[in-house]
């Protein structure tokens, strides 16, 4: 027995790039091949081949372990190599150099529904995926009722999948995949898809097969929340190296916070443009007018704006999101909330501030994103993570969180105190009179 | 393509001491390596793929005719009509000879062969493209596709066969025992079809020139095969025996032969026909697992 389910040495890959002539399509012709041949051939005989492409490492060097029953994330920006190295432990693509020892049965969740027939009915979609994900005939048999209840097509079963929503469509070929039966299991980005309500049910089954079932998984996702959920641990990957491995809160904070990279400065002026409505400047200021990125949590962030507009815009709005440096919106502000009013519909320059107020953000990093637009028509203007701020706390000590990393999205002004038992009962009369008032 | 790797698998190879630790002291259930040059057939993980295999061949049966209004018919149809024109063509405009056998009965004969062996090379030749999605997302033996074809292929040459039956009837042809050889030029027609199928099929995923080259190759192929001409007007046994390089030939006269008894077909032409056959299959096949590895890199 080994309590090592997937060992992984020195892995790279590498892919080779043709520079490819101006217009010419993505894959070569037999054409192309033949007609270029003769230069291929000299261009190899003077041992300089590497003149007409180029030799792209997605991989390199990649080397660690997986033990047994261990949930283990990789995550890393786009072309990070995180879907190359599925495909390899997945056997679809080779490694170019290295290798893997795999200890155990590898099954693969690489995108849902893959080898769904769109013409073929639920029931014959799900012995034919069933069977493309590796299962026999038996195995699918036994597990089909299981399958279609996760899914809740009972009804549909004998309809042509071409004619599913594409909730159901998912559903169906995330419940086949999802009662694969393999020792260790390769999961890419399949919670990117359907409602809230069915991801959270896919993340418990996931969950499910990782803590009871005590089966290896590897998950790899751009979802943060769904891996902090899922994994012990994690990989980060960077142009196809590890940039750091370990717990996977730290993993996933150094993600967050190195890969994006923050605009520093703390007025913008934006480049002119054409358009109805422009926005030209965008700055944030402290309490005493200074520019500044750094406020202290008890004091307000006065975010400006100036911009430009042209005709006439009935309903034009100016408003703000504030993403924290997870990426989760935090709020969304807009002038129509103004009080008084402020119009900007008519042409001409206008200067507006909007004020954060204090004790709203907790303390850590934001962007925000500025847009003039009118309700749900059209966008005339936005600048995506205009700003870059940070909030310091002033009473961090006093903020602790039970995990230490998630604090929530907002500080709430909540009001403790203490009170006597004979107190509780008027308290809770209180604001049942107040519930029935309003 | 030359630095081509594949993935050695293998239950059994000893590990390398200095690559390991301590603790896992069991033998991988998969090792991933690059490997160089030429891979070996692998038949064992083919067969341990097979449920997958007999559910392709289902879907591929199951979703030619569909949303089709006449659905199954098509496939008697087809065939039928191109007999009867060809028959008409070969007997009463151009007067082509035919051993004696009626028009319409010795084309379709030829046809029934032609058509079991072009359906399977067409099909199979484009079906790794058309999985495209499959063969970058999940690994299975990546032949199976084009397998599959061969197999779902069949049922219309049983649709055939029944009509075949129908037409002997009809002619006053006895059934003979030489009808039990059918199966035997059929698995010859089958493994060829297989082995020009893999080649498409794997140069399709590289070269779309596949798509368009192919269905010209099959129309001369057809020409070259005796299918409204007996193989006899070719008076020369020497120039037969070279005809005979093409294997279609041999399978059309060989089916004949089972049919109605009378065929050109001789010893020397047979065993090229099985010669060539096997050469098909083992190419296309050996061609395949060599080029496979990178599929998933290139589709």
């Amino acid at each position: 027995m080994s309590d090592v389910a997937l060992s992984i040495q020195n892995l790279s890959k590498s892919f080779r790039i043709a520079h490819q002539r101006a217009g010419r399509p993505g894959y070569q012709t037999l054409h192309d091949e033949l007609t270029t041949l003769p230069r291929r051939l000299i261009n190899r005989l003077r041992g300089n081949g590497k003149s007409t492409s180029e030799i792209f490492w997605a991989l390199k060097n990649i080397s660690f372990d997986v033990k047994t029953g261990e949930v283990l994330g990789i995550i890393g920006s786009n072309g990070a190599g995180k879907s190359t190295l599925l495909k390899i432990l997945n056997r679809i693509t080779e490694p170019t150099t290295g290798g893997v020892d795999i200890y155990g049965r590898v099954g693969a969740l690489l995108e849902v529904g893959t080898g769904f027939h769109p013409e073929l009915t639920g029931r014959e979609n799900i012995f034919l995926n069933g069977a493309i994900l590796g299962m026999t005939r038996a195995e699918i048999k036994r597990k089909f009722d299981e399958i279609v209840a996760f899914a809740e097509v009972e009804r549909f079963l004998d309809t042509p999948v071409k004619r599913y929503s594409s909730g159901m469509y998912v559903r169906l070929a995330f419940a086949v995949a999802a009662h694969l039966d393999p020792e260790i299991l390769l999961i890419d980005e399949v919670l990117a898809v359907g409602d809230a309500e069915f991801q959270k049910k896919c993340l418990d089954k996931m969950e499910d097969v990782a803590a009871n079932e005590g089966r290896t998984v590897i998950f790899v996702s751009h979802n943060m929340d769904a891996v902090r959920h899922l994994c012990s641990r994690c990989v980060l990957l960077r142009q196809g190296e590890i940039a750091r491995s370990g717990n996977t809160s730290e993993v996933v904070a150094a993600y967050l916070g190195g890969e994006q990279e923050p605009q520093h400065d703390p007025v913008v002026h934006f480049p002119p443009k054409d358009g109805d409505a422009v926005i030209r400047f965008a700055g944030l200021y402290g309490p005493e007018g200074q520019p500044t990125t750094s406020f202290s949590s008890s004091e307000p962030v006065v975010l400006k704006c100036f911009f430009n507009v042209k005709r006439r815009i009935p309903g034009l709005r100016l408003s703000f999101d504030v993403f924290s440096f997870k990426g989760d919106l935090v709020f969304y502000s807009t002038i129509s909330t103004a009080e008084p009013a402020i119009s900007i519909e008519a042409p001409g320059e206008y200067k507006i501030a909007a004020l954060i107020p204090p004790r709203l953000l907790l303390p850590g990093s934001y962007s925000t994103t500025l847009a003039l637009h009118t309700p749900k028509t059209k966008l005339y203007d936005r600048r995506r993570q205009a700003l870059t701020f940070g909030i310091v706390g002033t009473m961090a000590d006093k903020f602790d969180g039970f995990s230490g990393d998630d604090l929530g999205q907002v500080y709430a002004n909540v009001k403790w105190q203490r009170v006597e038992e004979a107190d509780i009962e008027s308290a809770v009369g209180h604001s049942v009179s107040i519930l029935a008032s309003s | 393509m030359s630095t081509g790797t594949s993935i050695a698998v293998s239950e059994t190879d000893t590990l390398q001491g200095s690559a390991l630790t301590p603790s896992q002291r069991s033998e991988p259930t998969l090792r991933i390596r690059p490997t160089k040059g030429w891979a070996a057939l692998n038949l064992r993980e083919l067969w341990s793929y097979r449920d997958l295999l007999w559910i392709l061949v289902e879907r591929n049966i199951k979703v030619i005719y569909k949303q089709t209004a006449i659905g199954m018919a098509w496939v008697a149809l087809q065939p039928l009509i191109a007999a009867a024109v060809l028959a008409i063509v070969a007997g009463r405009v151009a007067k082509l000879p035919s051993d004696g056998t009626p028009h319409l009965l010795f084309v379709f004969c030829g046809l029934m062969i032609w058509n079991y062996f072009s359906q399977t090379a067409q099909r199979s030749s484009t079906s790794l493209v058309n999985n495209a999605q499959l063969v970058s997302k999940v690994y299975f033996p990546r032949m199976l596709i084009p397998l599959s074809h061969t197999f779902s292929t069949l049922v219309d040459f049983a649709v055939m066969l029944v009509m075949l039956f129908v037409f002997m009837t009809i002619y006053h042809v006895a059934p003979t025992l030489r009808l039990l050889a059918i199966p035997g030029f059929l698995f010859l027609t089958a493994i060829t079809a297989t082995g020009v199928a893999l080649w498409f099929s794997a140069l399709g995923v590289k070269y779309r020139d596949t798509n368009y080259a192919l269905p010209l190759l099959l129309q001369i192929w057809f020409w070259a095969s005796a299918i409204i001409y007996p193989t006899s007007m070719i008076e020369s046994p020497r120039w037969q025996t070279l005809f005979a390089l093409n294997p279609v030939v041999g399978f059309v006269e060989g089916f004949r032969w089972c049919v109605v008894g009378r065929s050109a077909l001789t010893p020397t032409m047979l065993w090229i026909t099985i010669g060539m056959s096997v050469f098909a299959l083992l190419s296309g096949a050996f061609f395949f697992r060599r080029v496979e590895r990178n599929f998933a890199d290139i589709i």
